[in-house]
């Protein structure tokens, strides 16, 4: 927002930052209103099911109108809830899956904040997730949200790791934190991009993998969503909400879910970048357009997860993160700082 | 009053208001959400400093990970509240001078800072080199105090190591997962179909 107040003057310079962050906004939530069918529509696909296709044609608009049944909606509280801590714990969720897109961009010089450690803010944010969780877990003063909460906060925690180590590896070989200068080092083409460029493929790709299953860990995702395993603990810490918290707790959760896909293309996939070549300039909104595309790909990985695999017993899950993806992780992390060090012929990548 | 200095203001204060709260809250769980957003606003504080690698680190860490434990243990406490503050005013003296304490610690450390300008280097290198954040530090710890630095890991090493060792007891009668097993058990060794014939069932077992 600086350059254009530098720009702009003051006050249409404000006024533009505004209303750049309340596009971003708009178009998030459009997004997550169609993706949200997409994903009900994929899982019913696989199960030989329609899926919604009433409201609208094919379903459509059953998004929107689950929103207005959400938001006109009575809020019930709990009468032993602490009823602070009740409804901050769904804004927090909320504003914390929001404030998380500030630094992504979406084409070259797409982005409200270009921060130089911006794949760190994302991190941060991320890992502050847990607390709208556990908050809202506390709060209702009932045993199975409670019990939801813990065991988010125990995975969320246990995930984290293995992704922070996943996201070393890709600033080891882009030389950055900044979430532009990643993409751009890999703009050359598919074999330029982190998850396939040559020799480092043989563990650049079990990393994508692994940051895709820890994504979904992160995210409560199915097969990873005992936080609400329904069959255990009803709907985990959203039992006792009701109406537009229980909205925000959703949108919050879905924007996540879109968070990690578009994380997942930048780090990985190249970003706006198309296969055989970088985005020529002026082309922005094609790169736009790519890098949509890639997030839907990703989300449709994300929903035949959810539609395919049965849900992990806790112990696996707790044993997968720290017994397996840690160790492989680290062991990346050295293997790839190696290859930078030593290995690799210094003319190409973006390094410093 | 600039911007920069405004956000200052705000941060300081929801701080320093914050952390006030933290002792002064009735409910532990109020105290540890405050202690987060104490976290938070010092991580403020310190991208107002153009710090802002210190300041994630702050939130990744502290809030991410340390304050979610913190939060973790305390909300499954099962502790009488009254009872706990009935010993306040008895710590309240040694409490009192423990802050003091601190406190001119503080005031020295920052008055001797200001007089040798100790904290140039750091600030030189980052401004000569033109270069990130996170690079500058990378250069200071790596280079200049890798040897300290190491040594600071292995302390975290044994302290880890020390935690496990004082709580790790292999209890007889805890029935265990063996994931190998589990993952190696073939269908052959846990279905047997039987052929039943109607009306006279299985005869050998129930």
């Amino acid at each position: 927002m600086s350059a254009l107040i530098a720009e702009h003057g003051p006050l249409w310079g404000f006024f533009l930052g505004v209303g750049q962050i309340l596009a971003i906004l708009v178009m998030l939530l459009l997004t997550l209103a169609f993706i949200l069918l997409f994903d009900r529509k994929v899982w019913a696909a696989v199960m030989l099911r329609k899926g919604p296709n009433v409201v609208g044609p094919f379903g459509l608009l059953q998004s929107f109108s689950d929103f207005l049944k959400f938001v006109l909606k009575e809020i019930v509280i709990p009468a032993g809830a602490n009823k602070t801590v009740f409804i901050l714990a769904p804004l927090i969720t909320f504003v914390l899956a929001c404030i998380a897109w500030a630094v992504v961009p979406f084409a070259e010089g797409w982005v409200i904040a270009d921060l130089n450690v911006g794949i760190l803010y994302i991190f941060a944010i991320s890992s502050l997730g847990v607390y709208g969780i556990i908050m809202g877990g506390w709060a209702s003063n009932s045993k199975y949200p409670f019990l939801g909460g813990l065991r988010s906060a125990a995975q969320m925690v246990s995930y984290e790791v293995s992704i922070g180590f996943v996201i070393i590896t890709v600033l080891l070989l882009a030389g950055s934190m900044n979430l532009t200068t990643i993409v751009n080092a890999q703009q050359e083409g598919i074999w330029r991009w982190h998850a396939f460029a040559w020799p480092t493929i043989f563990v650049m790709l079990p990393m994508f993998v692994i940051f895709f299953v820890s994504a979904l860990a992160e995210t409560n995702r199915p097969p990873f969503d005992l936080p609400e395993a329904e069959s255990e603990l009803v709907a985990g810490y959203q039992v006792e909400y009701s109406a537009t918290p229980y909205l925000l707790f959703m949108i919050g959760e879905y924007l996540n879910i879109v968070l990690m896909c578009a994380m997942m293309a930048i780090l990985f996939l190249g970003g706006w970048h198309l296969p055989w070549g970088p985005v020529p300039a002026g082309y922005e909104f094609l790169g736009f357009i790519v890098f949509y595309v890639k997030i839907w790909v990703l989300f449709f990985l994300f929903a035949m997860v959810k539609a395919l695999v049965p849900r992990y017993r806790y112990d696996q899950l707790m044993r997968l993160g720290w017994k397996i993806f840690l160790p492989t992780s680290l062991a990346a992390v050295a293997l790839i700082a190696g290859w930078v060090a030593y290995g690799r012929p210094t003319l190409i990548g973006g390094g410093s | 009053m600039t911007l920069a200095a405004i956000a200052f203001y705000a941060l300081a204060a929801i701080a320093i208001a914050s952390a006030f709260a933290v002792i002064a809250a009735r409910n532990p769980v109020h105290s540890v959400l405050f202690l987060i957003l104490t976290f938070f606003s010092a991580a403020g504080l310190f991208v107002l400093m153009g710090a802002e690698f210190l300041a994630m680190l702050l939130v990744v860490v502290y809030v991410g990970a340390v304050a979610v434990l913190f939060l973790f243990v305390v909300m499954m406490l099962d502790v009488d509240f009254v009872e706990l503050k009935q010993g306040f005013l008895n710590y309240l003296p040694i409490g009192a001078l423990v802050a003091v304490a601190l406190f001119a610690e503080l005031g020295l450390v920052a008055s001797a800072a200001a007089q040798a300008e100790a904290a140039r280097p750091a600030i030189a290198l980052n401004e000569q080199a033109a270069v990130t954040n996170a690079e500058a530090i990378g250069r200071v710890l790596y280079t200049q105090h890798l040897l300290l630095f190491q040594l600071a890991g292995l302390v975290l090493l044994v302290a880890m190591i020390g935690a496990i060792v004082l709580t790790l007891r292999h209890r007889p009668g805890v029935k265990r997962q063996d994931v190998a097993r589990q993952v190696g058990r073939r269908r052959a060794q846990g279905v047997e179909l039987k052929d039943v014939r109607p009306g006279q069932g299985l005869r050998e077992r129930v």
